[in-house]
């Protein structure tokens, strides 16, 4: 039988150093949003540190783990570990969306409805009487001063105004760099270096643009729209999901951009050895889903 | 089943572990890294448990005697969090790493410098737990499910660290399931096909996709904690269209899976000891998968019935009264799998049998107190009572803690080359035995009476047996002073073990010398 070691690494100090940036980061964040209002607290000093061992201490695993496959130590098994972690990875993130999407379903169809008299439990009408059930919730059940009620939503303009609607160019976008990231591995597969580099940059900017328009998206909410965190469920529910779906697209672009440098500054990838790059693209594919679930279940319906 | 232990001919120059201090930080071997989950598991067992104590001491007679109300639903908040994030699940990770390379016959987990990582962030989580007890306003206050609007709008500020500390925790999880996971999935001894694999190995291959399943969700239903604490969300406030029952939803889709994810890992290792002890192949093994499969789907859609007082439709009552009995059926066929391997087996009670036996009636005492509570219109009357209380416990105390038990006697010989005292063993077990069934038998009787969990103080009429049941917590709480002293005898020393062990042992883990060497297997052995 022919077999190849199964590299294990003797010992490392990448671990420990994440972990204390964990630390800082997660010690930082609380104070500093405990602090929120206190100018003279230094919390936001120990999650910038964090912050900064995390990226310094990532940068150099990654380095470390590029260094080991150009060395040869990796074996086939082992790269099969990392395409199986790259999976389980994602399906993890699936599920912290699910949360969000459970939440969203769960207002939608049992809470406010309730809240407005209808249903089963349509009892609870008799918190807020008057309360009338509406998805986007624009007129909160308790209209005080906590909350900052929105003029419009970010729904379905109608036919007529959707090539005015910001969430249409996002979904363009989006869905063409899911296509260009395909084709950039398919130039990959075929030993094409410039194809491959091309439309891997074209999906980079892409990125970027939609990051952009989401930026801009935000800004209309918050200046025109009111439209806020503070809206009631709605501005919740709405804010929550594309924020974090934003915040993924980041993450996604920002390790496609590493890719892209590896390729155009390193040459790293070969046609049939390239599973960085596949975990990024996976990853991409996986937040362009996460979009046409939000765009439907968000924007349309 | 045979093995091939090759070894010392090509690399002689790293096969021991590094010396000093940094060997425990900078490692990446599975050996070390269970280790310390392992000690680390029992840190946290011996300070949840001395946080029990001062709650049993409160409860041991009616009025307060002790502490103030404050700090008693402070430790009764990390008593929980600390017992089910920080004793039960790390011991059973670390079970993981140290059994399950060898059991599939694998040079070390798959990625092993993830695994460090895994294991490093527990011990900064539960610094930030237990550092907020001397936050201004006192530590955690809400009851380890930490119902909004308690957790969030009558929070103390200490609330904003709790969540980061679980957002942490729940990294550690996720990739400690990831890496179990991947080395079942990609690292298995050619010839071991999944439905040859040892029934702990399976165990966790099904424990590992409930965690990264739900830990996700836990991520979630905190992060909206922070947001409508900090930030002006109403996910959780009515007021602004959200809804207190949308957090208890989403925290149950967390928190059933992951009642599961602290007993499958025991139903593993009560079937591998009962098989060795009985001497006897184990009874109905793919049958055994079939159950704990069944039983880890049917987790996901049970999680209402921890909230039938709550005011839901009629319907998701019946619903879940009913998916949660059907939970009963596999149940079942594993308790009556191990019964009947036990039937017409050669048994000898060595103390990890006892502990398994143990562990068979008493988590079954547990599982119908279960289906009594699954019962829609009696859990009206059984709600946030002790009859809970016992019912949770003992699942868990003699149910996954017992299982914990059972394996480290079972497995501590091959872990440290050295037997553990018999009859010190014994004794642990004895003493564990009747004070777990002393502190929380009485609690069904006084849960049925009337008394509401999670307060300080209590009517006359309970007074017995609240007292009985605080002798028997004292009892059960010192009697674990006796295991640490059992396994710090048997690290130091002892009778050499063989490399089998026990004498029905079966499994590639007993196929190499005791203590196994620090790399198990370079080359995997042939399965067959």
């Amino acid at each position: 039988m022919s077999y190849q070691k199964y590299y294990v690494p003797e010992e490392s100090k990448f671990p420990i150093y994440i972990a204390t940036a964990l630390f800082l980061l997660v010690m930082g964040a609380a104070g500093t949003i405990n602090d929120l209002g206190k100018p003279d607290s230094n919390s936001v000093y120990i999650l910038y540190s964090g912050f900064a061992v995390f990226a310094v201490t990532l940068y150099f695993w990654f380095r470390a783990v590029i260094r080991e496959h150009i060395a040869g130590l990796d074996s086939a098994q082992l790269q099969k570990s990392f395409v199986f972690g790259m999976g389980w990875f994602i399906f993890s993130e699936v599920m912290f969306f699910a949360a969000f999407f459970g939440a969203l379903f769960y207002v939608r169809n049992f809470s406010v409805p309730w809240l407005g008299g209808d249903g089963e439990k349509g009892l609870a009408n008799m918190l807020w009487e008057g309360f009338e059930a509406s998805w986007p919730v624009m007129s909160t059940p308790d209209a005080g001063s906590a909350f900052v009620l929105a003029d419009k939503s970010m729904s379905w303009p109608g036919w007529g105004d959707a090539l005015k609607w910001l969430p249409m160019w996002n979904t363009i976008v989006l869905l063409s760099s899911s296509v260009t990231v395909h084709f950039a591995h398919l130039a990959l597969k075929n030993d094409n270096k410039k194809s491959f580099n091309t439309w891997l940059g074209i999906t980079v900017t892409l990125a970027l643009i939609f990051v952009g328009l989401q930026a801009a998206e935000y800004y209309e909410a918050y200046a025109h729209y009111g439209l806020t965190l503070n809206s009631g469920i709605y501005g919740s529910t709405f804010f929550m999901l594309t924020g974090f779906h934003g915040f993924h697209v980041m993450m996604g672009g920002f390790m496609l951009a590493v890719m892209l440098s590896r390729s155009v500054f390193y040459n790293h990838f070969d046609p049939h050895n390239h599973f960085g790059f596949e975990a990024a693209s996976w990853y991409w594919h996986f937040v362009d889903v996460v979009w046409v679930m939000l765009f439907l279940f968000v924007y349309i319906l | 089943m045979s093995a091939v232990i090759e070894s010392h001919n090509h690399d002689d120059h790293h096969h021991g572990p590094a010396k000093g201090l940094t060997r425990w930080l900078y490692t990446t071997n599975h050996k070390d890294i269970g280790s310390l989950y392992l000690w680390f598991s029992f840190a946290m067992f011996l300070i949840g448990g001395a946080m029990a104590m001062v709650i049993r001491a409160e409860l041991f007679q009616p009025g307060m005697q002790i502490v103030e109300p404050e700090f008693y639903n402070q430790m009764l908040t990390l008593h929980g969090l600390i017992m089910v994030f920080g004793a039960v699940m790390p011991a059973f990770v670390g079970l993981a790493n140290w059994l399950v390379p060898m059991m599939v016959g694998a040079p070390d987990m798959a990625l092993p410098r993830m695994n460090n990582l895994s294991f490093w962030i527990l011990p900064f989580a539960f610094f930030i737990l237990l550092s907020s007890l001397f936050m201004e306003g006192g530590a955690p206050n809400f009851g380890w499910t930490f119902y909004a609007p308690l957790s969030t709008t009558y929070a103390p500020p200490s609330v904003t660290f709790f969540i980061f500390a679980v957002h942490i925790m729940g990294a550690s999880s996720i990739m400690g399931s990831i890496n179990v996971i991947v080395t079942i999935m990609n690292m298995r001894a050619p010839g071991m096909t999944l439905m040859k694999m040892p029934l702990f190995v399976w165990s966790w291959l099904i424990t590992a996709y409930l965690l990264i399943a739900v830990m996700p969700v836990l991520a979630g239903a905190v992060t909206m904690m922070l947001m409508d604490i900090h930030f002006g969300t109403s996910f959780f406030n009515a007021a602004g269209g959200g809804d207190p029952v949308l957090f208890q939803h989403i925290f149950w889709f967390f928190g059933h899976p992951e009642v599961y994810i602290m007993i499958l890992p025991a139903f593993g290792i009560a079937s591998h000891i009962i098989e060795t002890f009985s001497r006897k192949q184990l009874f109905g093994y793919a049958s055994m998968v079939w159950a704990m499969a069944s039983i880890a789907i049917l987790s996901f859609v049970v999680w209402a019935h921890h909230m039938f007082t709550v005011g839901l439709p009629l319907a998701a009552e019946l619903f879940f009264m009913w998916a949660t009995m059907l939970i009963a059926v596999p149940t079942g066929v594993k308790v009556f799998n191990w019964v009947t391997t036990m039937f017409k087996g050669s048994i000898t009670y060595e103390t990890p049998m006892l502990f398994a036996i143990a562990f068979v009636v008493l988590f079954t005492i547990g599982g119908f107190s279960g289906l009594m509570l699954a019962i829609t219109p009696a859990d009206f009357q059984y709600h946030d009572t002790y009859f809970v209380v016992a019912h949770f416990h003992y699942v868990l105390v003699p149910g996954s803690i017992f299982s914990i038990m059972a394996a480290v006697y079972y497995w501590i010989p091959k872990w440290t080359g050295n037997m553990y005292d018999e009859r010190l063993g014994k004794l642990h077990f004895w003493l564990s035995f009747i004070g777990v069934n002393v502190t929380f038998f009485p609690q069904h009787w006084i849960g049925l009476a009337g008394m509401p969990r999670r307060i300080p103080d209590y009517a006359l009429q309970f007074a017995d047996w609240n007292m009985i049941s605080s002798v028997g917590a004292f009892l059960f709480g010192a009697s674990q002073i006796l295991f640490l002293f059992i396994v710090v005898k048997t690290v130091m020393g002892g009778k050499k073990a063989t490399p089998e062990v026990w004498e029905g042992s079966r499994g590639l883990e007993w196929t190499v010398e005791s203590p196994a060497p620090y790399h198990t297997f370079t080359t995997p052995p042939k399965v067959s």
